[in-house]
């Protein structure tokens, strides 16, 4: 017994790219950002557009209900088997960040249960503007942020906005409304990101979703390569 | 082995599945039973002397030797709450894999092993004190510790009580867990020459209960 001790047995410790038995595991992608800013949203509309080509499946961090997965569940945009909660104890970004077990026994569940997957998405509770996922959970994370919430946000940056590998832009449709710049925030989030994407979406108008999806896929390619 | 690894292994940042629980504090402020720090620390003080102290024993006895399917047994006939049973080797699960990725160990592995859906909590705490070179006491004084730090930092949470209050509440009890850890290291030892059956079976029948009545509600914001 010594820290250089050869891991063997039967879990998956949290990064590794393969599982026990050797095969590779599903790609994790995060998708994190304000409360209400259309992350589950977006999982609905990334399972309807990939479900066909790719084997699937959701975690949710709900903070205090099990909206989130019922809403999937509703929506019916994956099977009741390949969608998982996971309950974060008041505190989502400690479920994504600093203490990830429940949502990796989560995401090990899923490949053992209903694998071999591709792709596993994985949303966080609503949080707040310096939430951000650990490498040790997800493979790439997408920050949700939207028009409404104020057209500042990008210019404010924080870790969400910063460092994600996309940052997606929902609801374009109520900018006119809300009296959101969207080409103030083009160019801020430009700003703050230099060349990390960045997508404007609306669920509503429909525009944006296949950019987000063809992101995915480029970043399957690139786990599968 | 280093004994500063205790502390790691006591840091209520230790990445175990800790912070999702209440230990029984949400259901039991929802009922009026904790209000602030005084009733906090009457709270406190019941769960260290029942919970606390079987959890605490069956630590010690894993890092004693004894074996950890028959500990594992003995926790569940020790815990009547179906949804406590859940919890605690959903904990036990998610310690096992903070455990083996920082202090890797044959032990650690086989339990895995045995255990893929996770044995109880204490059984995997008191083989990742052995895994990290600790004793029975330490292993003991992390459970008895636990048992009171969790619906601390969770009332701090429920109640917006204040955070000092809450520190105050801990450090009253601190030689009531001391006396704790000397009973549960006591059991472990008498455990290993007359089996896991004469280990403490203190429980706190409101905690079971409620427990149950908190596994099934609907909005919460702690999973028990
Ligand atoms: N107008 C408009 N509404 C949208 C758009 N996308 C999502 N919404 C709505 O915004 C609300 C919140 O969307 P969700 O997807 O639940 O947001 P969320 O980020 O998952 O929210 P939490 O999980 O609670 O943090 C819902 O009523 C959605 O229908 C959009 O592009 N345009
Ligand atoms: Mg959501």
């Amino acid at each position: 017994m010594h820290i250089d001790h050869v891991q063997h047995g039967p879990a998956v410790m949290s990064a590794d790219a393969r599982r026990p038995d050797g095969a590779r595991r599903a790609l994790r992608i995060g998708l994190g950002g304000p409360v209400g800013s259309g992350k589950t949203a977006t999982v609905a509309a990334l399972c309807r557009v990939l479900r066909e080509e790719l084997s699937l499946a959701v975690v949710t961090n709900d903070i205090y209900t099990r909206e989130d997965a019922e809403f999937l569940l509703r929506e019916a945009v994956l099977p009741p088997e390949r969608i998982a909660a996971v309950e974060t104890g008041a505190c989502p970004h400690t479920a994504i960040r600093d203490d990830i077990s429940a949502n990796l026994e989560a995401v090990e569940d899923l490949e053992d249960e209903v694998g071999p997957l591709d792709l596993i998405l994985v949303e966080s509770g609503g949080d707040n503007l310096t939430a951000t996922f650990s490498r040790g959970l997800v493979d790439a994370q997408i920050f949700v942020i939207d028009v409404a919430g104020g057209d500042d946000i990008p210019r404010k940056g924080g870790p969400g906005v910063t460092t994600a590998d996309l940052l997606v832009v929902n609801k374009t449709d109520l900018a006119p409304y809300v009296g959101s710049d969207l080409a103030r925030m083009a160019a801020d989030a430009k700003a703050q990101r230099a060349e990390l994407p960045v997508v404007f979406q609306s669920l509503r108008g429909g525009t944006g979703v296949a950019d987000v999806a063809d992101w995915v896929r480029g970043r399957l390619a690139a786990w599968t390569a | 082995m280093a004994r500063a690894a205790l502390l790691v292994l006591a840091d209520g940042r230790f990445p175990a599945g800790g912070h999702a629980h209440s230990g029984g504090a949400e259901a039991a402020v929802r009922a009026g039973r904790i209000t602030g720090a005084a009733n906090l620390e009457d709270f406190c003080r019941g769960r260290l002397h029942t919970a606390g102290l079987v959890a605490a024993s069956i630590a010690a006895a894993a890092v004693l030797g004894l074996d950890p399917g028959e500990l594992d047994a003995a926790a569940d006939a020790r815990t009547p709450s179906p949804a406590l049973r859940g919890a605690a080797r959903r904990l036990g699960r998610q310690l096992t894999r903070a455990a083996r990725a920082t202090w890797p160990s044959a032990e650690l592995d086989a339990l895995a092993g045995e255990f893929p859906k996770g044995a109880h909590q204490p059984v995997v705490l008191g083989l990742t004190a052995r895994a990290a070179g600790l004793g029975a006491d330490d292993a003991a004084y992390c459970a008895a510790y636990e048992s009171v730090s969790g619906p601390a930092t969770a009332a701090v949470r429920l109640l917006s009580l204040d955070p000092f209050d809450a520190a105050g509440v801990l450090a009253r009890l601190a030689g009531e867990v001391d006396r704790v850890v000397d009973q549960a290291v006591e059991a472990g030892r008498r455990a290993s020459v007359d089996g896991v059956d004469v280990l403490p079976a203190a429980s706190g029948p409101v905690l079971e209960v409620s427990a149950e009545a908190h596994a099934a509600w609907a909005v919460r914001l702690f999973a028990s």
